[in-house]
């Protein structure tokens, strides 16, 4: 199929219509509105054949789509930020029901402030709750990682929900060029949902049952766990066959200029093309920089991180998101990747930037690499970057001074 | 329906197949459970019951089940949503061909009063503004029975509860008077809403029987007397629940497409004393002195109430004073 322009919503969009999902509940936020404006339309057009039902709230949005994938309904829905957070109860729910439905999230600062840009504190809310995580970099990956996420996620060596992620107006409102896939050949892809003991009259079933001991408890979180590491292999099987269908692949991490690269900052989502350009200018001063991106971020995919970043000088973990109190979120699950690993960098330096959308130039980008080479030099415990330019400070002091005025 | 279309004359009709097997984990004497038991004898075999946290929760201890048909247990605030789910996926299922019309199931929500009247308030209001085809059956013990009876906006003025104490300062307990969430089922304009009472059993099956004919939002209180919560003996359950409705605190109702009729009418109302008497969530009313203002307080509310219905209906009860 021909490429086309298209906002990272409309290819989410359009990703569930090929995977010829059955239900979809709903509930507006900004900005992942026109994701569910385009499916009110498509079917009420008559040109997607899917029941589209607009609820109270995200709770109950989650609820519905749960309970749908229970009876046997392949289900999609979308939601961001506060969105989210408001439906989180439901997200650990849906994933213990082991529903295998694909929510798309649409990331957005958390409130308060009420913020509608970017940052990744919404999603990574979620990141404890049983749901796999697929993050994307551009509005195709949103397209391909709905579709591949349908498949992952209903293999009967997973059967866990999933999340994929693109960040609000960065990808969500912006026009990049999209393949989507032949709807026959998605077909062979991704073929009719088959639920596994779906509520139904013949054979009754009863789901979400108490256990009243830990020991129970622990058998079935243990079990979800075992459940989501699998899906690395599974996603890998999957992402193989999606390369031979359509010509794109897709790793659960992916790297950029790694192969002699001492110094490698750590991304995830659209932020990432800006790491990109950095590694490029540095590489063209003779720096060995690289990247290496995150894509799947639950199940964790540690040896990939433990191989590719084993061996360098130095890491820099980019974190969209930041937890007060202790700082970014990725940081320490890259730590961790990287402990036991023989020759593991000398120094992992925490970053902080692009909270709520915050901007980001070309010369900050540079500076978290030249941060990580006079770190290797000096020899010095990395201190972190919490990214803020002076023109931005600036004007930060003078829009205070006018809030202390109105005093 | 008339009594003449109806197919439950006397208790004796009562379904004889049960869909629930004998033995739970509930409370001995729980009119909850006995409620849940009735409603499905009525409803029959196809039922997806859609549950929030409550006492009824419990009746599923994985890898228990006393249940014929489907459960689901979704989460405290959003049974109603979790039944739009349910409903929704079979509607799209068996519209696509994917799933023959044999199994259809009958949705029907079931929560105490804490999902009711208070945290899936909400929810509820979602599903009945959207028309969903399901049964919602609250069993109202008028309080949060499954942690321990704390006040509930379902619970009644007078009662103590272990968040509303009757201790010196607070003589009353509890002096938030009672949701009136028939009325506020009924201002949502659900085409069908009633409450029922395990002691008057023909009511009750009567009520569910109308249900199954109407589509849209059917919506049943049911009072359920709870010996641990109410305090009583839990042989007694039927007969506090036959006193609630003799002395006209727990009026017998229904709204269809709004218009609302009294069931079940006292004629000659027993004294609220003679059910206030039965449970210790009272006593205070009682000990160490009885607290006659606050009873006759009690037994006001009650008379207005009915001197209302009566000049709207057409009827007259007879005060337990005359």
């Amino acid at each position: 199929m021909k490429a086309q322009l298209l906002t990272g919503n409309r290819a989410a969009a359009a990703a569930a219509r090929l995977a010829r999902v059955d239900y979809i509940p709903a509930y507006p936020i900004t900005p992942q509105t026109e994701i569910i404006e385009t499916v009110a339309d498509w079917v009420r057009e008559g040109t997607m054949d899917s029941k589209f039902v607009q609820l109270e709230s995200e709770h109950s949005m989650m609820t519905a789509a749960g309970t749908a994938s229970l009876t046997g309904a392949r289900v999609f829905t979308a939601t961001s930020s506060q969105g989210l957070l408001y439906a989180l109860e439901m997200l650990y729910n849906v994933a213990g029901w082991r529903a295998p439905m694909v929510l798309v999230n649409v990331s957005r600062g958390v409130a308060a402030p009420i913020v509608l840009e970017p940052d990744h504190n919404d999603v990574l809310a979620a990141r404890d709750s049983g749901f796999l995580q697929f993050h994307s970099e551009t509005c195709q990956e949103v397209a391909d990682l709905v579709l591949l996420a349908y498949r992952v996620a209903e293999d009967r060596r997973v059967m866990l929900p999933a999340i994929v992620n693109m960040d609000g107006f960065y990808l969500s409102f912006t026009r990049e060029r999209v393949t989507l896939p032949e709807q026959e050949a998605v077909d062979r892809f991704l073929p009719l949902y088959e639920p596994l003991n779906p509520v139904r009259a013949s054979r009754p079933v009863s789901r979400g049952s108490a256990v009243m001991e830990g020991f129970l408890y622990s058998y079935f979180k243990y079990n979800m766990h075992a459940a989501a590491l699998r899906a690395k292999k599974v996603f890998s099987e999957a992402s193989r066959e999606y390369e031979r269908l359509f010509g794109r692949a897709y790793g659960p991490v992916e790297g950029y200029m790694l192969d002699d690269a001492e110094y490698v900052l750590v991304m995830s989502n659209s932020f990432t093309s800006l790491g990109r350009q950095a590694v490029k200018r540095m590489r063209e001063r003779g720096v060995p920089a690289g990247l290496l991106k995150l894509r799947m971020v639950r199940p964790f995919p540690t040896e990939e991180v433990a191989a590719l970043l084993g061996g360098r000088k130095v890491v820099a973990v980019f974190d969209q998101n930041l937890a007060p109190g202790f700082g970014g979120i990725f940081y320490p699950e890259i730590a961790g990747a990287l402990y036991h690993v023989r020759g593991r960098p000398n120094a992992i330096l925490p970053v902080i930037g692009g909270l709520g959308g915050k901007q980001i130039t070309s010369k900050e980008m540079a500076s978290i690499f030249e941060a990580m080479i006079a770190i290797d030099r000096q020899g010095k415990t990395p201190t972190p970057i919490f990214l803020m330019r002076d023109d931005e400070l600036a004007r930060v002091k003078k829009i205070v001074a006018m809030a202390e005025e109105g005093r | 329906m008339t009594s003449s279309t109806t197919r439950y004359k006397t208790l004796k009709d009562m379904p004889a197949e049960d869909y629930l097997a004998p033995g739970n984990t509930l409370c001995a004497g729980c009119g909850g459970i006995l409620a849940v038991r009735v409603f499905h004898k009525a409803l029959g075999p196809n039922v997806a019951w859609v549950n929030a946290a409550g006492c009824m929760t419990i009746l599923m201890t994985y890898p228990l089940s006393p249940l014929k048909s489907n459960w689901l247990y979704t989460a405290f605030a959003s049974a109603p949503a979790g039944a739009q789910g349910v409903r929704d996926a079979l509607d799209v299922l068996m519209a696509k061909g994917k799933l023959p019309k044999s199994e259809d199931l009958k949705v029907v929500v079931v929560t105490g009063d804490g999902a009711a009247y208070d945290i899936g308030l909400q929810s509820t209001a979602g599903a009945i503004d959207r028309r969903l085809d399901f049964y919602y059956l609250c069993y109202d013990n008028e309080a949060y029975g499954n942690t321990g009876f704390q006040t509930s906006t379902s619970t009644p003025y007078g009662s103590s509860t272990k968040t509303t104490p009757a201790t010196a300062a607070f003589p009353l307990g509890n002096t938030s008077p009672k949701k009136d969430l028939f009325e506020v089922w009924r201002a949502m304009k659900a085409p069908y809403v009633a409450t029922l009472a395990n002691s008057h059993g023909v009511d009750f099956l009567r009520k569910v029987e109308k249900g199954t004919a109407i589509r849209g939002p059917k919506l049943y209180i049911a009072f359920a007397g709870c010996p641990t919560g109410m305090g009583f003996d839990p042989k007694d359950t039927v007969e506090v629940e036959k006193l609630a409705v003799s002395t006209g605190i727990w009026p017998l109702r229904e709204a269809v497409d709004g218009v609302v009729r009294h069931t079940v009418v006292p004629r000659s109302l027993t004294p609220v004393r003679e059910y206030l008497r039965t449970q210790e969530r009272f006593r205070h009313l009682f000990l160490p002195t009885e607290k006659t203002e606050a009873i006759a307080e009690i037994q006001a509310s009650v008379l207005a109430y009915w001197k209302e219905a009566g000049a709207r209906e057409g009827f007259s009860v007879k005060s337990p004073d005359a």
